[in-house]
């Protein structure tokens, strides 16, 4: 799989090739804002620093701009250029991630305002448990943006193994979680808003699965979402 | 469960990776219900191999497009269909072409009615210098397919109406087919062609001479001509195949690369060589 990288700028036209370099750059910049904002999270659950929460608010605005931007770029490719073959996956894909990206940033926005809600210094209730799911997700997020970049299913593929690490460890989060609403029901309200924030750093990791998804349908035209409902695979 | 079935789903090898020419067409040749057979069919202009080895069947009530460089062998496989290529003294056919199981380059086969049976339509619009309504009119006429002067103004009518021709030209059919436009006169050849009730047409870059509305009205024609027609379009727009053929054959020095579902062939070509060509890379 190592020339289909090269293989999308091998077109006569150089406007194109141009065109379709931009649109992956802008893609991987747009993932990287997101991983800024898990970055910052993360180093809030360690450090407590209110201020880092901010980082996050200021993150998603710049987030929005990029999907307004990449979805500017998808409209003139199709309108000028026709994409046709792995040029269209290309141009398909990019538009499914930027959509996933989005959610996680704002995912990722309800993480930092309930954060600042949920967790002080003066104990540590809930924090491990964050932390744990927050480490698993920022590492699928980081592979899924890299299998984009090399285009590399088998990083791809491994993602989906990750999502169903992320799984367990959402779970024994719930139920450790449970047990300081049992201990004392006075944390009844703030363990409810850790949960919510354990509920969508998991949606993020389904949102990288989904773009490991795109990057598959990609690489091999292969369309492996809903294996169950779906029959479409490639002989 | 889940992951064990997608990853199923994932191919371990990918074509993409070669850029050589494969030993057999990739893709399906075969179609469920054909109406032409050809197999094995090479065809030489004196020493040239324009043709090499092709096999493929042209299904009943399809559009399929021919695509490929210049020089290829689509044209001149076209050709072979209707035997137009017996005029040119160099060409040279072998290989076995079957119309409903009957083998057109028998001795015992008609040319001029094979031609009836399996029209064809030119890149330049090229109506006899006579008025539209012998146009239209000649080809009934020379095969005897009406025995009054009623039931021959009813097969024009019907032709020019299946052509979209007839609303713009009804209330002239004694003017000169040569003036009308471009487009117009490209539709009375598809109309002359429809007139003695062919099985097949063969179009070669119908609308490679005509402006944008006009080619939208040729296409327009073309998917309605397919509920009752056979058709085989040569053509150099990409997106010209991706609209209006139900399948796509990708041709390459004189062989057939693939063949496959127009949807396919430009969502996720099997060959290097399709992508490359219909992508507009550097070959």
């Amino acid at each position: 799989m190592k020339d289909l990288n090269e293989d999308f700028y091998r077109h006569i036209s150089s406007e194109f090739n141009e065109e379709l370099e931009a649109l992956r750059r802008s893609t991987l910049e747009m993932g990287g804002l997101v991983e800024e904002q898990l970055a910052s999270a993360l180093k809030f659950f360690a450090s407590q620093d209110s201020f880092l929460l901010s980082d996050i608010e200021d993150i998603e605005q710049k987030i929005n701009a990029s999907e307004i931007d990449l979805d500017d770029q998808v409209e003139s490719l199709i309108v000028r250029r026709q994409p046709i073959a792995s040029d269209l996956r290309l141009v398909l894909a990019v538009s499914k991630i930027v959509r996933d990206l989005e959610r996680m940033g704002d995912e990722l926005e309800k993480v930092g305002t309930l954060s600042l809600k949920s967790f002080d210094s003066s104990d540590d209730v809930g924090i491990t448990e964050i932390q744990r799911i927050a480490e698993q997700v920022a590492k699928m997020l980081s592979e899924s943006l890299t299998a984009f970049a090399r285009l590399d299913i088998n990083l791809a593929k491994d993602i989906f193994e990750r999502e169903r690490k992320v799984d367990k460890v959402y779970q024994s989060a719930l139920r450790s979680l449970a047990t300081f609403m049992i201990e004392d029901p006075r944390n009844i309200g703030r363990v409810l808003n850790i949960v919510w924030i354990a509920r969508s750093l998991e949606r993020v990791g389904d949102h990288a699965t989904n773009i490991a998804e795109y990057v598959i349908y990609l690489v091999q035209g292969v369309d492996v979402r809903h294996p169950s409902v779906n029959e479409n695979s490639f002989t | 469960m889940q992951l064990a079935e997608r990853s199923q789903m994932v191919q371990t090898t990918n074509t993409l990776d070669a850029r050589v020419i494969p030993d057999s067409t990739l893709g399906q040749i075969f179609a469920d219900n054909p109406r032409m057979k050809a197999r094995n069919v090479d065809v030489f202009y004196a020493d040239k191999h324009a043709v090499d080895n092709i096999s493929l069947d042209i299904g009943s009530g399809q559009v399929i497009s021919f695509i490929g460089p210049s020089g290829c062998g689509k044209s001149t496989f076209l050709r072979c269909l209707n035997r137009m290529n017996d005029t040119i003294e160099s060409c040279r056919v072998s290989g076995d072409i079957m119309i409903d199981d009957q083998n057109i380059y028998d001795s015992s086969i008609d040319v001029v009615l094979l031609r009836a049976r399996v029209g064809m339509v030119f890149q330049k619009p090229n109506p006899f210098p006579k008025s539209i309504f012998d146009n239209v009119a000649y080809g009934p006429r020379i095969h005897g397919l009406a025995t009054t002067k009623v039931e021959l103004d009813q097969i024009v009518e019907t032709s020019l109406q299946r052509a979209g021709l007839w609303e713009e030209v009804k209330d002239r059919l004694n003017q000169p087919g040569t003036g009308l436009s471009g487009g117009q006169q490209q539709r009375l050849c598809i109309a002359r062609a429809i007139a003695v009730s062919p099985e097949v047409i063969l179009m070669d870059e119908p609308c490679s001479a005509l402006d944008p509305i006009a080619t939208a009205k040729i296409e327009e024609l073309i998917s309605e001509l397919r509920e009752q027609y056979t058709l085989v379009i040569v053509t150099h727009s990409m997106q010209q195949a991706a609209r209006v053929s139900d399948r796509t054959a990708y041709f390459h020095l004189g062989k057939l690369i693939e063949v496959g579902d127009t949807k396919q062939v430009f969502t996720n070509p099997l060959h290097a060589l399709t992508q490359d060509y219909i992508t507009g890379r550097f070959g």
